[in-house]
């Protein structure tokens, strides 16, 4: 038997129902018609701005052929008795079963003059304000203005997105605080700054009391310019239909249904932002889909029921990291961490004995949300000082099994790992195609990765583990063979231990660990074939071909005599110098067969290698110190200078950088340095695993107050310990959040030895630094090498002809090439 | 492919095609799997002397980046075939055809090359 069914309404809701019922709904039981006022069919609301940011294509795909959806229609009466409804079109829809979706619109506050306001709702909406913004006056002598008059999370994306239009932009919330739904007295005071340093003006505990044509009047007689005025203040669910239909409505709103979605007449549903249930309405899209699907299956005769829905959000704007997650108002256990300088506020809400997490916010460090809003009502690992502190990024094996990991699509940890073992998804795109996870906010892909790199892990398929087509190892297991076997050539570990000849992947791969173990220099024998790019002519390529030169500079420390011989074979070779961000100077535009004539006049006036080519060691950054400083309390550029000198030269999986801070107020920014020092009144604090770069991350206090020696000794043997057993590739940071037991373990092993390997870690780091000579200078003391430093093997005086500069700020710059594959 | 001497040129029949090879380094030169370039009628070219020995000649041209830098690839192999990875932003080409083995649609010019006792000549034209 075929039933009709109506829905009402075509937001992200009514679209849900109608996909997931036509998924399961395999007999074609149901035949669907869709009636949206919109123009258009639905789209994805939440992502809102960025059609007005970047004219994004917002629209769900299309319904299959078999569901009718009739836009430009509303409808406007429901028969209850006949089962029909009314359209303005005129038309009366019967139906055997009727889904209400009506969603929400926004509040508009009764003050004289609101209907001159616009709201953020629709793409309509949005086009209207779009051509409002752009109109007017240009003469004008002042910017045009803005006011939206909301601090929520709506309000603040508009704001932003009227910034965006190149408006003066000014959010008047009338609660004392920004957010007031999510955040607490601290977090707002925080999100303020961050919204003020964004150039927006906030104007918070004032209420709104007319808008003026031009302006708008705030209570206490303040003024404010507006060319445009938008309302966020909120919205109201669209239970018209229903309460003229004698359904039940809540006193605020929402029509009333039980937690199967339904009314109290059994044939007629509700679902999304318009639906009240177990007291509550709504206003995020994740519980929207969660009745969605309880309705499509109760439509299939399913027992699904509605059980309450994750509340946690995240704002979208750009610059700014706010999130909040479970009920960070819960009454319980308070951990705050505020960093006025920084701009962080992160609060967790725990139970009494502080093991179950409930809730929280964060501003201006968003990082950990996805993990931390996973933890939701469960036990948490660590303490929530560890939490807070990232000390949760746990693999994710460690999720149970009910976490909810997506809440924007409702999905599992365990619908995730089943998935994964049924379908045998092998990439993460395939498990948000499958499973949904992902594909709203997105906010939830890390945490979905790292299930996936679990599950793999323990079903023991070798994915990610295998270096390249040539090895079956991880390069740890490399490290190990040639370590423990004393392999000395690549030739003789792929014949022995892998297969083909190699490729750009494992054999800068050995050649970086052979070189990590001591096998003389990178240019030796076989090992010059195995160099990566700039390891090749120990010089960094530019897009054009040509290298640069980067001399080292311990600590940033220089005379001024070498300083004058930088410029000096700058300008006799012609080169652009620059400044670098790692306190040193960067000479660009070499060629091949210049760079040996260059580092002689280098290494003539006492300079080295500065290694800015190799995954090594780079620089230890420092502040000026206690020597000159009037904070310094110890000699910061001495450390450096000694830190510099004991790890130059020393090869790693990735190249590893530092820093050292003669006092607290961190001038070297220590805490974004794989290891970064910071001098305290009694010795030094050392930091571990920080990166800068692609994905940020602050270092973790490794051991405070340490002696210099017992300094060192810890960081040989950090390095050490990171040298055998990163990935190829790996910063500190990223191995740091890999490492089986985190911080404590890295702890164990370093000062207590838990492994006993640390006489061997002492012992790899004394022969790298007994063994230490520079790269350069052996190579202009060996004729054979130097006689590969040319462009050409049958003309070895000849430049490269296709190599051209021209003028730029009084220096040379490379000649744009065509390029045309 | 190494071409070890030149076949001799079937007597009668076909057409017989001039071949200007110009030498460009001794064999010795070559290390292993570590390419050089030659400047050979004004074209640069890249010359891999693989693991088998065997000699292969492209053009330096890296059609990614625009830059004569092919010859400072990482030569290895990719299921079987003997390939090099441009320096510039690592895209791999088989060194037996030039076709770019991530980029079918792109491809470099290949060279006769051979080895004629202890020097190696290409043929660029
Ligand atoms: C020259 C310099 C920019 C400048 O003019 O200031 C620079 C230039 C390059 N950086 Fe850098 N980085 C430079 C400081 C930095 C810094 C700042 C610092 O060290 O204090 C960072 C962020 C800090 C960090 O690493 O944690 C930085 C993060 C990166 C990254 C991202 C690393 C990451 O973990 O995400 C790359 C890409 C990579 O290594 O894979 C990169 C790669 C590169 C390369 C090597 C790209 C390449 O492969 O050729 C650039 C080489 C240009 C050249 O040929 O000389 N560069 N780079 C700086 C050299 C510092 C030095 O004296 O050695
Ligand atoms: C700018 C913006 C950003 C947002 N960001 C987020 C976010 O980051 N995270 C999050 O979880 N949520 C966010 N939301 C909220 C989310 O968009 C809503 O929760 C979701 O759209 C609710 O879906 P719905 O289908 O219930 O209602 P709606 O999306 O309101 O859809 C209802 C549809 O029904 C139509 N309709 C109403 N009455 C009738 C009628 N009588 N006849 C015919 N058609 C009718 C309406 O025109 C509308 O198209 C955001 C919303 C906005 C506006
Ligand atoms: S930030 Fe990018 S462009 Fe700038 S130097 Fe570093 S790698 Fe090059
Ligand atoms: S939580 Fe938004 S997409 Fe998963």
């Amino acid at each position: 038997m075929t039933g009709r069914l109506v829905v009402v309404g075509h937001g992200p809701a009514a679209h849900r129902l109608v996909d997931a019922l036509r998924e399961r709904d395999s007999a074609d039981r149901w035949q669907i018609t869709v009636v949206g006022e919109e123009t258009r069919t639905a789209y994805d609301r939440v992502a809102l701005t960025s059609y007005l940011t970047e004219g994004a294509d917002l629209g769900y795909p299309a319904h299959d052929e078999s569901v009718t959806v009739r836009t430009g229609e509303r409808v406007t009466a429901i028969d209850r008795a006949a089962r029909t409804v009314t359209t303005d079109a005129g038309e009366a829809l019967p139906y055997d079963a009727l889904v209400l979706a009506t969603g929400s619109v926004p509040f508009v506050p009764p003050v004289p003059g609101a209907e001159h306001a616009f709201v953020y709702r629709t793409i309509e909406d949005l086009d209207a304000l779009r051509v409002a913004a752009g109109s007017g006056d240009l003469t004008m002598s002042r910017p045009r203005a803005g006011v939206v008059v909301g601090g929520g999370l709506l309000g603040l994306e508009a704001a932003r997105a009227l910034q965006g239009l190149d408006m003066d932009t000014h959010v008047v919330e009338v609660a004392p605080w920004l957010m007031p739904r999510q955040l607490d007295e601290g977090g707002g005071a925080m999100l303020r700054r961050h919204i003020e340093a964004l150039g927006m003006s906030v104007h918070t505990g004032v209420g709104l009391e007319r808008v003026e044509p031009g302006a708008v009047r705030l209570a206490g007689d303040v003024v404010l310019d507006a060319d445009v005025v938008v309302f966020s203040a909120g919205i109201r669910p669209r239970d018209d239909l229903a309460r003229a239909a004698g359904l039940a409505v809540g006193q605020r709103g929402g029509i009333v249904v039980d937690d199967t979605c339904r009314t109290d007449d059994p044939h007629v549903f509700a679902i999304g932002e318009c639906a009240l249930i177990g007291g509550m309405v709504y206003g995020l899209v994740g519980p929207c889909f969660t009745m969605a699907e309880v309705v499509a299956d109760r439509l299939l005769d399913g027992e699904a029921r509605f059980t309450g829905a994750d509340l946690s959000t995240q704002l979208k704007l750009m610059g700014v990291d706010v999130a909040s997650f479970g009920d960070p108002s819960a009454d319980a256990l308070d951990v705050i961490y505020t960093d006025p300088v920084a701009g962080i506020y992160k609060r967790l809400v725990v139970s009494d004995d502080a093991q179950t997490l409930l809730g929280g916010v964060l501003v201006g460090d968003a990082s950990s949300y996805p993990t931390l809003r996973a933890y939701v009502g469960a036990k948490l690992p660590g303490t929530p000082e560890q939490a807070l502190f990232g000390g949760t990024e746990a693999a994710g094996a460690a999720l149970p099994e009910s976490t909810i990991i997506c809440s924007c699509n409702n999905v599992t940890a365990g619908t995730i790992r089943c998935a994964i073992a049924e379908d045998e998804l092998t990439d993460v795109p395939a498990v948000k195609a499958c499973t949904k996870a992902g594909t709203g906010c997105g906010s939830c892909v890390p945490l979905v990765k790292k299930i996936f790199d679990a599950e793999l892990t323990a079903a023991g398929i070798e994915v990610s583990k295998a270096l390249c087509e040539h090895f079956d190892h991880s390069r740890a297991e490399l490290f190990d063979i040639i370590r423990v076997r004393g392999v000395t050539t690549f030739s003789q570990l792929i014949t022995e231990h892998g297969r083909g000849r190699g490729c750009d992947i494992c054999k800068p791969a050995v050649a970086s660990i052979l070189a990590s173990l001591g096998n003389g220099h990178i240019l030796d024998g076989e090992q010059a074939g195995l160099q990566d790019t700039n390891d090749r002519f120990l010089a960094n390529m530019q897009k054009n071909g040509t290298y640069s030169v980067v001399p080292r500079i311990p600590g940033g420390e220089i005379t001024p005599e070498r300083l004058i011989v930088i410029g000096e074979v700058a300008q006799e070779f012609g080169l652009y110098t620059k400044i670098t961000g790692g306190q040193r100077i960067d000479l660009f535009g070499a060629r091949v067969e210049q760079l040996p004539q260059i580092w002689k006049r280098l290494i003539d006036a006492g300079f080295e290698s500065g290694h800015a080519y190799g995954k090594a060691l780079r620089t230890v950054k420092s502040c000026v110190g206690s020597t000159w400083c009037r904070y310094g309390v110890q000699d910061s550029v001495g450390l450096a200078i000694r830190l510099e000198l004991r790890y130059r030269g020393l090869r790693a999986p990735h190249k590893i950088k530092s820093a050292v801070s003669g006092c607290a107020r961190e001038c070297a920014e220590a805490q974004s340095k794989d290891f970064g020092i910071i001098a305290t009144e009694k010795g030094w604090n050392l930091y571990v695993a920080g990166n800068g770069g692609m994905r940020p991350r602050h270092a973790d206090l490794f051991a405070g107050d340490l002696d210099e020696e017992t300094l060192v000794r810890y960081i040989d043997r950090f390095l050490m310990f990171y040298i055998r057993t990163a990935d190829r590739l790996q910063r500190t940071a990223s191995w740091l959040e890999s490492l089986d037991g985190g911080l404590d373990y890295l702890r164990e092993v370093v000062i207590e030895d838990s492994l006993g390997i640390c006489d061997e870690l002492d012992a790899a780091m004394e022969r790298h630094v007994a063994g230490y000579s520079d790269e350069w200078r052996a190579i202009l003391d060996d004729p054979e090498k130097m006689r590969r430093f040319v462009s050409f093997v049958n003309a070895p005086e000849t430049p490269d002809p296709s190599i051209a500069f021209e003028p730029e700020r009084d220096q040379i710059k490379p000649v744009t090439v065509e390029v045309t594959p | 492919m190494t071409e070890i001497c030149e076949a001799p040129a079937p007597a009668g029949t076909g057409t017989l095609t001039a071949t200007r090879w110009t030498p460009v380094c001794d064999y010795d030169d070559l290390q292993p799997e570590r390419g050089v370039c030659a400047l050979v009628d004004g074209r640069q070219v890249a010359i891999f002397r693989t693991y088998d020995g065997d000699l292969y000649a492209l053009s330096s041209h890296d059609p990614f980046s625009g830059a004569n830098v092919l010859a400072w690839g990482i030569v290895g192999s990719r299921g079987g075939m003997p390939t090099v990875a441009s320096p510039m932003y690592k895209q791999v080409f088989d060194l037996t055809t030039g076709r770019c083995l991530d980029d079918p649609t792109v491809s470099v010019p290949t060279f006769r090359i051979r080895r004629i006792g202890g020097r190696v000549e290409v043929a660029a034209s």
